[in-house]
């Protein structure tokens, strides 16, 4: 087991509101962690702060032991951090199959130049890509959407092509923004089945956000909760759904 | 006969318009800017040409490389003014932006006045072949190359944005670029890209322009421009084949006003135009309807 992404006492405020303040996480590989907590609680704050959307203004992140601190989201990408997002930004209107291919794309060697005048190396890793696009989309099984407009497939496929799509940047840590969002019970239980999967077939760290406790609990090995932008609870999904403090949050006080 | 030969008049003009009005919509549809500096690019890639023809011509070197000059030029400019100008302004209101653009326009304007005097400047001759003659339909060489060469330019483009991972990237972006930066895609390059595309495509027009009215003036952008704004919004602003047949439609309304109505009502029947098809097809012609959001 490596540390993957560590984050140390990370903050940050707007204007004089600390949106997020002290906030500790290490992701190693394989992990896959559940941050959890109420409304405005700071979850997708922390997403933001990890993806390099915002700049914290406290604390610090390390990828691999590296500073990542001030570094832009298209940067972050190819250093190996991917999201999805809590309100699906597929591109609608462009193919299912190239909405995969632009994120392999990026990662490609090939120069300005030689993609304009279409070298020969340009050839060989386009159809490379071709290739490793479609995989991607067997995975989810997806391929037979391939020439679909992604704005036409249904929620749930797409829902899973925005997964792939993060998937296809090659990441190291993978950051899911409430996958389940809008997916009924079937739904929901293939997805936590192609979670876990994709974690052991591409080896990476998951870090999710959801509010469906159940898929919380049923496949992630440790647990963080978020009150106000601040850790109240941290460890086992048994422990941590059984912490007086995580229940008062949910359930509001007894008196 | 005579009504063929306006067609073709009318589509020279058009796709002078509808190149000037690709850098429009390409703008537009990357980062909801409409760019009213493009029209002087237009006047500047004039200049430009105009310049480098007496240094092509000191060098011994053929006058048309001059188009090259004019092209990177231009693509340097159109970098430069969104680095410059629009890029810090990227996060404050959409007026903001459109206002420096307008001050750009003016900018460049008075620039070139005072670097070139106000006085027009008569533009070489480029092209000095023969029309040719089909029946009794008589085309200019340089309306044929215009023609041409505005598709073949358009054709290029298409497929570019459709296939190169460089134009899907720009697609990306002016779908989300908040997206798009996160599966790693470079937005300040793609915009500058854009900027880049859309005025090296002005300069192309100018030089068609001065092919057919041979008068390089600090003023010229103006008009040119405007049309080409027009026409990108016929076609569906933001829409890159849009812009395209905008362009066109555009350019064959005016030169049969011209012929069958009245020269001095052409611009009236050009923009006449504009506003009846906007009130049928808000959106442009090529233009997805977007349901206004409640």
């Amino acid at each position: 087991m490596t540390t993957i992404l560590k984050a140390s006492d990370l903050g940050i405020s707007f204007g004089g509101l600390k949106a997020v303040s002290g906030f500790n996480l290490t992701l190693e590989t394989n992990d896959l962690v559940g941050l959890i907590g109420p409304n405005g609680a700071g979850k997708t704050t922390v997403f933001n702060l990890l993806t390099g959307v915002y700049q914290p203004t406290e604390g610090a992140i390390e990828l691999e032991g590296h500073s990542i601190m001030g570094k832009t989201p298209h940067h972050l990408v190819k250093l190996g951090i991917a999201r999805t997002f809590q309100n699906i930004r597929l591109f609608k209107e462009i193919t299912v199959l190239d909405n995969v291919k632009i994120a392999f794309d990026h990662q490609m060697k090939t120069s300005l130049l030689s993609s304009m005048f279409r070298l020969p190396g340009f050839w060989k890793e386009e159809k490379s890509i071709e290739t490793k696009a479609i995989e991607l989309l067997k995975v989810f099984n997806l391929e037979k959407y391939r020439y679909y407009s992604a704005g036409n497939l249904p929620y749930g496929q797409q829902r899973k092509l925005e997964i792939a799509r993060a998937l296809a940047t090659d990441p190291k840590v993978l950051l899911l923004d409430e996958p389940a969002a809008g997916m009924n019970h079937t739904e929901t239980h293939e997805l936590m089945d192609t979670i876990r999967f994709i974690r052991d077939r591409f080896n990476i760290a998951i870090l999710l956000i959801e509010h469906d406790m159940q898929l919380v609990t049923g496949i992630c090995e440790k647990i963080t909760v978020l009150d106000y932008g601040k850790i109240i609870a941290h460890g086992l999904p048994q422990e941590v759904i059984n912490n007086p403090n995580v229940i008062r949050v949910y359930l509001g006080d007894d008196d | 006969m005579e009504f063929i030969q306006q067609v073709i008049n009318g589509l020279q003009l058009g796709s002078i318009y509808a190149l000037v009005a690709l850098g429009y919509t390409m703008v537009y549809g990357i980062i909801k800017l409409i760019n009213f500096a493009h029209g002087e690019i237009i006047m500047v890639g004039a200049y430009i040409a105009l310049t480098s023809v007496s240094f092509l011509v000191q060098m011994g070197l053929p006058i048309w490389l001059c188009v090259f000059v004019a092209v990177v030029f231009c693509a340097i400019l159109g970098i430069l003014t969104e680095r410059i100008a629009y890029r810090p302004l990227r996060n404050s209101p959409r007026l903001t932006s459109l206002i420096t653009a307008i001050g750009i326009s003016f900018l460049l304007q008075n620039a070139f006045m005072l670097i070139y005097s106000p006085t027009p400047k008569p533009f070489p001759k480029m092209v000095t072949a023969a029309p040719i003659t089909v029946g009794s339909l008589q085309i200019s060489m340089s309306a044929l190359l215009t023609i041409v060469i505005s598709i073949v330019i358009m054709l290029v483009l298409q497929i570019f944005i459709q296939k190169n991972r460089l134009g899907k990237a720009m697609r990306a972006v002016s779908e989300d670029y908040g997206a798009a930066q996160l599966m790693g895609i470079n937005i300040n390059h793609t915009i500058s890209l854009t900027f880049a595309i859309g005025s090296g495509l002005a300069a192309v027009a100018a030089i068609f322009y001065c092919m057919s009215y041979p008068l390089v003036e600090y003023t010229m952008g103006t008009m040119l421009g405007l049309k080409a704004f027009v026409a990108a919004v016929l076609g569906g602003i933001g829409v890159i084949p849009g812009a395209m047949i905008g362009g066109l439609v555009l350019g064959i309304v005016e030169s049969l006003t011209k012929a069958y109505i009245s020269t001095q009502l052409a611009d009236a029947v050009t923009f006449g135009v504009l506003i009846v098809v906007l009130i049928f097809r808000p959106a442009g012609i090529m233009g997805k309807n977007t349901k206004e959001k409640v």
